[in-house]
C-alpha cells in the first residue's frame, strides 16, 4: 500500500484516483554506498554491511536481511540504484539496498531489553508525572478536540529520538498538510538539521480507502522496526489507532464475520496487543552490541469520549503509560488537557534511577511532593464547594494557591509558544524548585504574622506565572536569582 | 444524466428503498440505473452494493407501486455525474441535481462524478486566511479560516440558521475585494426553513453568486445522500477550476445521517452505536474532507455544515463523529438562548483548530492569541465561581473571585451578546480588552507584557 504521494501527484494531479501504482522507492535514484565489511567476512541476518547517507542526519545502515547468512564473496563501493546488487554471498545470495518485508510479520531481534531509559518528551506533565520509557507504549485516549493530534505532533517535533514514524491513520487531510509544510522548516535542536530528515510519514486520511487504513499501521511499525534494527531510537506516532480498529471492523463486517463487542471482530484485542508488542527496546541481530528501540505513542478516539469502549480498554491492558485526556480541561483551554488523576505510568520505578543520575537526586521526591499537594488541593476544593473559601485556614489557603500554581503555571504548556513548546528536564527541575521555594516563603511569612492576601499580592506570584516563558538559556540563573529574592523577602521586617 | 446500454429483468426483491437484482454483470458501485415500469414510466436508482449473487440498487424516488414482475432495469455505465459550467451560479436544483427553477438544464463545460476523489495531502495548501464573520465569539475566539470545515452544533429551536445567514452576509477577508460564492445544500429541512435562506440570499443580493440544492423533508430520502455530494462537486468546480472562494452550507447533517441509518437498516446491516452504521465516520469524512485549498490554485472550499444535536447531546454519534472529522465546532447553548443572548454561542465547547493559522501579526493582530487565551481562562473560572456562588453566596467569595464572577457575566452580556450588530475584528478586540480590564493586570499571565503595556486599561 505504499504510494509515495509526490509521485502520485506528478502522475495524477491534485486528486487521488483509483488504481495508481507507483513504486514506493524511486527505482532510478542512485545512492552512494560505502561497505563496512569485506569479502571473506562472515555475515548473518541483521549484520551491517555498509552505509548510505540517506539524509545528512541519518546514516542508513544496510543490513543483511533476517534469515540470510554466509560469507561475503563480493562487495562493491559506489553509487547504486536500490535494486542493484551491492554484494554477493558465497552461497549465491545477492544483496541489494532495498529489502522487502511482509508488514504483518514482526521483524526479529536478538533479545528484549528492559526499559530503563526514559523517552524524553519536553512536556512537563509527561516527563515529570507520567513518563514513558524508550521502548515503552503510551496511549492517549480522548474525545474530539482534546489535543491528541497536537500531542503527537509536538512529540514528533521535540521528543528525543533518532527517527520518527508518524502514521496519520484515518484523520484529517489538512493536519497532514501541516506536518508536510512545517517539518521541513523546523530545526531539530539535537542535530541542527530540518526535522523532516528524521521523519517518515505514513498517510491515510479519513476519506481514503479503508483497506489501506487497516494496513497503514502495519506499514508504520514495520518501517519503525527496520530503523530499530539499524540501532536507532525510533518513536512511532499513531493517530489514531481507533480509526485502524474501525477499518478492521468494516472489513470484518464485509467478510460477514461474527461481530463481538460494539461490532468489532472478536480478535480485536489480540490484533491490538500484537501491534503494541512490536514496540520495545531490543538488542539487534548481527554482531556488535547495537541497541534499538521503538516507543509507541498511540492516540485513541473513543466514541463520545467514553473510555469504557473496547479499543481504549484493550489498549489499556497492554500500555505502560496512560495519558488520559479530559474534555473539561480542553474546554477551559488547559493544555495539554491531561487528567492527572486518571493518568498513570508503570515505568516510574524503573526510570527513577536515570532521573536521579541525570537530572537531580531529589527529582523523585519533588514529584511525590507535588502529587501530594495536588491531591490536597483537590480535597480542599471539595470543602470550598460546600462552604466557601472563608471556612479555610490560612495554611490551607496556601495549599490551594499552590495547587493552582502547579496546574496553571507548571503543568499547562502551550504547544504553540515559541519558548515553552518544549521544556528540557533541567528547566523543569528548576521550575519545580522555584515553586517549592515559594511555598516555604508563603508558609514562613504566615508564621511571621503576615496576611495571606498580602503574601499572594507580592510580585513573586506573577513571576511564577511567567516563568515558563523565560528562555531555556540562562534559566537556572534566573531561577536562583528569584529564589534569592524570596529569601530576602523572608528576612525583611515589616510592621 | 447520460445513457445507456444494458437491460436486465431479473428483479429479485424489494425492501424499503432498495431493489435486489440477480445475475447482473459488470456493474460498478455508484452506477446509475433507469428502472422501467411496465406502464412505461421510469424511475431512477443507483447501485450501492455488489456481491457474488446480486446487486443492490437504491431507488431515488419511492418504491411504492414497484413490483418484481414486469419491471426492467437499464444500466447506464456511468456513476452519478453532474454537468458543470460557470452558469451554475444563480441556479437552483433538487437533491438529484436537476434544475427546479424553471430554467433549462445548464450546458455543461464538463461532466464529473459526484463521489469525488480525495485531495492528495501533498497537493493541499495550508489554510491561512482569516475570514471575518463579524461575530466576536467566532472572530475573536474561534477564528474561521479559508479552506476550513467548521460546523455549527445546534439544538432544535436554537437559531442556527440565523447565525449561518448572518455569517454568509458578513463574511469577508479583510483587504480583499473578492466576493464569496455560496453553495447551499438543504437536506430534509422544511420548506419554511429553506425559504428563510432563499429570502436571505435575495435580500442580501447574493443570489447570483449562489448555487442552491434543495432536498426538502418531503423529497425522497435517498436523494438526501446525494445532495451534499452534488453541492460539493459544484463547490470544488467553482473553487479549483474557476478560482472562486466558496462557502458551503450543508443543512441539516442530522437529516443526512438519519437517511444513512434508514438505508443501512433496509440493507439489514449490523447497526453500530444507536443504530447508525459502523461506516458513518468514513461516509461523513468523504463529505467533510471535501474542503480546503490546493497548491497553485487560488480558490478554496470552506464548509459550514449545520447539525442538530438530538436532545442537545454532544456525545450523540452525529455530533460526535462530525467533531472527530471537522476542524472544530461552534456550539450553541440553550441556556444562553433562554437568557436572550444572541448569538447563543457557548465558547467553552466551541473550537477552531485552524485558528492559529489565521491569526497573529500580519494576519489579524499580534495580541490576538494571548487575549483570546486569557478571555477563555477568565470566563471558565468565572463560570465555575457562578456555581460556587449559587451554593455559598457571593459573600463567601474572595475579592479576586468576585471580580471573575462579574467578568463572566459581562463577557456573556457584552462580548457574546451582539444582536444583529456586525463587529470588525478590531472592535471585537477592543471589547475583549475592555473586559480584561475588569481584572488586575498582574493576573493576565497568558498575555505577553508588551501587549498588556499597549492595550490594557484597568
Ligand atoms: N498543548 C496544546 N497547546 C495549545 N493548544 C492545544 C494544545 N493541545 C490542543 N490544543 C488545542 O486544541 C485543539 C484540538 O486539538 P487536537 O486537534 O490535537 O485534538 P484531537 O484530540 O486530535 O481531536 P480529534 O480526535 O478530533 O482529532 C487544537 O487545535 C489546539 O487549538
Ligand atoms: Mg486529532
Amino acid at each position: 500500500m505504499q504510494r509515495p504521494l509526490e509521485a502520485i501527484r506528478r502522475e495524477q494531479g491534485d486528486f487521488i484516483g483509483r488504481g495508481v501504482v507507483v513504486p514506493a522507492l524511486s527505482r532510478t535514484k542512485r545512492w552512494p554506498f560505502v561497505p563496512s565489511v569485506k569479502s571473506g567476512d562472515r555475515v548473518s541476518g541483521g549484520e551491517v554491511i555498509g552505509v548510505v547517507a540517506e539524509t545528512p542526519r541519518i546514516e542508513h545502515r544496510v543490513l543483511v536481511p533476517p534469515g540470510v547468512s554466509g560469507k561475503v564473496a563480493e562487495i562493491r563501493e559506489g553509487s547504486f540504484q536500490v535494486t542493484e546488487t551491492i554484494a554477493a554471498l558465497d552461497n549465491g545470495t545477492a544483496l541489494t539496498l532495498i529489502q522487502k518485508w511482509p508488514v504483518r510479520t514482526p521483524r526479529p531481534f536478538r533479545e528484549r531489553l528492559s526499559p530503563t531509559l526514559p523517552f524524553i518528551t519536553g512536556q512537563r506533565i509527561f516527563d515529570l508525572l507520567f513518563p514513558v520509557a524508550a521502548g515503552g507504549t503510551a496511549i492517549v485516549p480522548g474525545g474530539f478536540g482534546t489535543g491528541k493530534t497536537v500531542i503527537e505532533q509536538t512529540l514528533a517535533k521535540y521528543a528525543q529520538a533518532d527517527i520518527i514514524v508518524y502514521v496519520g491513520c484515518g484523520e484529517r487531510g489538512n493536519e497532514m498538510t501541516e506536518v508536510l509544510a512545517d517539518f521541513p522548516g523546523l530545526v531539530d535542536p539535537s542535530s541542527g538539521r530540518p526535522l523532516m530528515e528524521r521523519t517518515v510519514l505514513v498517510i491515510n486520511t479519513s476519506n481514503m480507502p479503508v483497506a489501506a487504513r487497516e494496513a497503514s499501521i502495519y506499514t508504520g511499525i514495520t518501517i519503525a522496526e527496520y530503523y530499530r534494527d539499524m540501532g536507532y531510537r525510533v518513536a512511532l506516532m499513531a493517530d489514531s489507532t481507533s480509526r485502524w480498529a474501525e477499518a478492521l471492523r468494516e472489513i470484518s463486517s464485509r467478510l460477514e464475520e461474527m461481530p463481538g463487542e460494539e461490532g468489532y471482530p472478536t480478535y480485536l484485542a489480540t490484533r491490538l496487543a500484537n501491534f503494541y508488542e512490536r514496540g520495545g527496546r531490543v538488542a539487534c541481530l548481527g554482531s556488535g552490541d547495537r541497541q534499538g528501540s521503538i516507543t509507541v505513542v498511540s492516540a485513541i478516539s473513543p466514541p463520545g469520549g467514553d473510555f469504557s469502549e473496547p479499543v481504549t480498554q484493550c489498549s489499556m491492558r497492554v500500555a505502560g503509560t496512560l495519558w488520559a485526556l479530559d474534555s473539561d480541561l480542553a474546554h477551559r483551554r488547559h493544555f495539554p488537557a491531561i487528567n492527572w488523576k486518571r493518568s498513570y505510568s508503570l515505568y516510574m520505578a524503573s526510570l527513577e534511577d536515570y532521573y536521579r543520575r541525570m537530572v537531580a537526586p531529589d527529582w523523585a521526591d519533588l514529584r511525590k511532593e507535588m502529587m501530594a499537594l495536588l491531591q490536597q488541593e483537590e480535597d480542599l476544593q471539595e470543602i470550598v464547594q460546600l462552604v466557601g473559601v472563608d471556612a479555610l485556614q490560612d495554611p490551607q489557603r496556601v495549599t490551594l494557591e499552590l495547587g493552582r500554581i502547579f496546574r496553571d503555571d507548571f503543568l499547562r504548556q502551550h504547544a504553540f509558544s515559541e519558548v515553552d513548546a518544549a521544556c528540557p528536564l533541567d528547566k523543569q527541575y528548576w521550575m519545580l524548585k522555584v515553586i517549592f521555594a515559594y511555598q516555604s516563603l508563603c508558609r514562613d511569612l504566615l508564621k511571621k504574622g503576615r496576611a495571606v492576601e498580602e503574601i499572594f499580592s507580592l510580585p513573586f506570584r506573577e513571576e511564577l506565572g511567567r516563568m515558563k516563558e523565560i528562555p531555556v538559556l540562562g534559566f537556572t540563573d534566573r531561577a536562583k536569582e528569584l529564589m534569592a529574592r524570596m529569601d530576602k523577602e523572608r528576612e525583611r521586617e515589616v510592621e | 444524466m447520460d445513457l445507456l446500454t444494458r437491460e436486465y429483468g431479473a428483479l429479485h426483491s424489494i425492501s424499503g428503498p432498495l431493489l435486489f437484482v440477480q445475475g447482473v454483470r459488470k456493474v460498478s458501485i455508484g452506477e446509475m440505473v433507469a428502472i422501467l415500469l411496465p406502464d412505461g414510466k421510469e424511475r431512477r436508482g443507483q447501485v450501492i452494493e455488489i456481491s457474488e449473487r446480486h446487486a443492490v440498487i437504491q431507488v431515488l424516488e419511492t418504491t411504492a407501486g414497484l413490483s418484481t414482475t414486469g419491471t426492467r432495469l437499464r444500466f447506464s455505465e456511468s456513476v452519478a455525474r453532474m454537468g458543470l459550467s460557470p452558469e451554475l451560479l444563480g441556479r437552483r436544483f433538487n437533491g438529484a441535481g436537476e434544475p427546479i427553477d424553471g430554467l433549462p438544464e445548464i450546458i455543461p463545460e464538463r461532466w464529473v462524478g459526484i463521489i469525488g476523489s480525495p485531495i492528495n495531502p501533498v497537493a493541499r495548501d495550508k489554510p491561512a486566511h482569516f475570514i471575518q464573520t463579524g461575530l466576536s465569539t467566532i472572530d475573536g475566539l474561534n477564528t474561521l479560516v479559508r479552506g476550513q470545515k467548521l460546523p455549527i452544533f445546534s439544538g432544535s429551536g436554537l437559531p442556527a440558521k440565523e447565525i449561518a445567514a448572518q455569517i454568509l452576509r458578513q463574511a469577508k477577508v479583510v483587504g480583499e475585494a473578492t466576493e464569496f460564492a455560496i453553495v447551499f445544500a438543504a437536506m430534509g429541512i422544511t420548506f419554511r426553513e429553506a425559504a428563510f435562506f432563499l429570502d436571505e440570499f435575495e435580500k442580501s443580493g447574493v443570489s447570483e453568486h449562489t448555487v442552491v440544492f434543495l432536498n426538502l423533508a418531503d423529497d425522497p430520502t435517498i436523494e438526501r445522500l446525494l445532495t451534499p455530494r452534488f453541492a460539493l462537486t459544484a463547490a470544488e468546480y467553482l473553487a479549483f477550476t474557476h478560482n472562486r472562494h466558496v462557502l458551503v452550507i450543508l443543512t441539516d447533517m442530522t437529516n443526512y445521517c438519519e437517511a444513512l441509518r434508514e438505508i443501512a437498516t433496509a440493507r439489514e446491516e449490523i447497526p453500530g452505536r444507536r443504530g447508525y452504521p459502523g461506516y458513518m465516520y468514513t461516509d461523513l469524512a468523504t463529505i467533510y474532507e471535501r474542503a480546503g485549498r490546493i497548491k497553485g490554485r487560488s480558490g478554496s472550499v470552506t464548509q459550514l455544515p449545520i447539525l442538530t444535536m438530538p436532545d442537545d447531546d454532544i456525545t450523540h454519534p452525529i455530533p460526535d463523529l462530525t467533531g472527530y472529522i471537522t476542524e472544530g465546532q461552534i456550539v450553541l447553548s440553550r441556556d444562553l438562548h433562554r437568557r436572550g443572548i444572541y448569538p447563543p454561542i457557548d465558547v467553552l465547547p466551541s473550537l477552531s483548530r485552524l485558528m492559529n493559522l489565521g491569526i497573529g501579526e500580519g494576519k489579524s493582530r499580534a495580541d490576538h492569541r494571548g487575549a483570546a487565551d486569557q478571555l477563555y481562562a477568565f470566563y471558565a473560572q468565572g463560570r465555575d465561581l457562578r456555581r460556587l456562588a449559587a451554593i455559598v453566596g457571593e459573600e463567601g467569595l474572595t475579592e479576586p473571585d468576585k471580580r471573575l464572577l462579574k467578568f463572566a457575566e459581562r463577557f456573556e452580556q457584552e462580548f457574546v451578546n451582539q444582536g444583529s450588530e456586525e463587529r470588525s475584528l478590531e472592535q471585537t478586540l477592543i471589547l475583549g480588552w475592555k473586559l480584561l480590564g475588569l481584572l488586575p493586570k498582574e493576573r493576565l499571565t497568558r498575555i505577553k507584557p508588551e501587549f498588556i503595556q499597549t492595550y490594557y486599561k484597568g
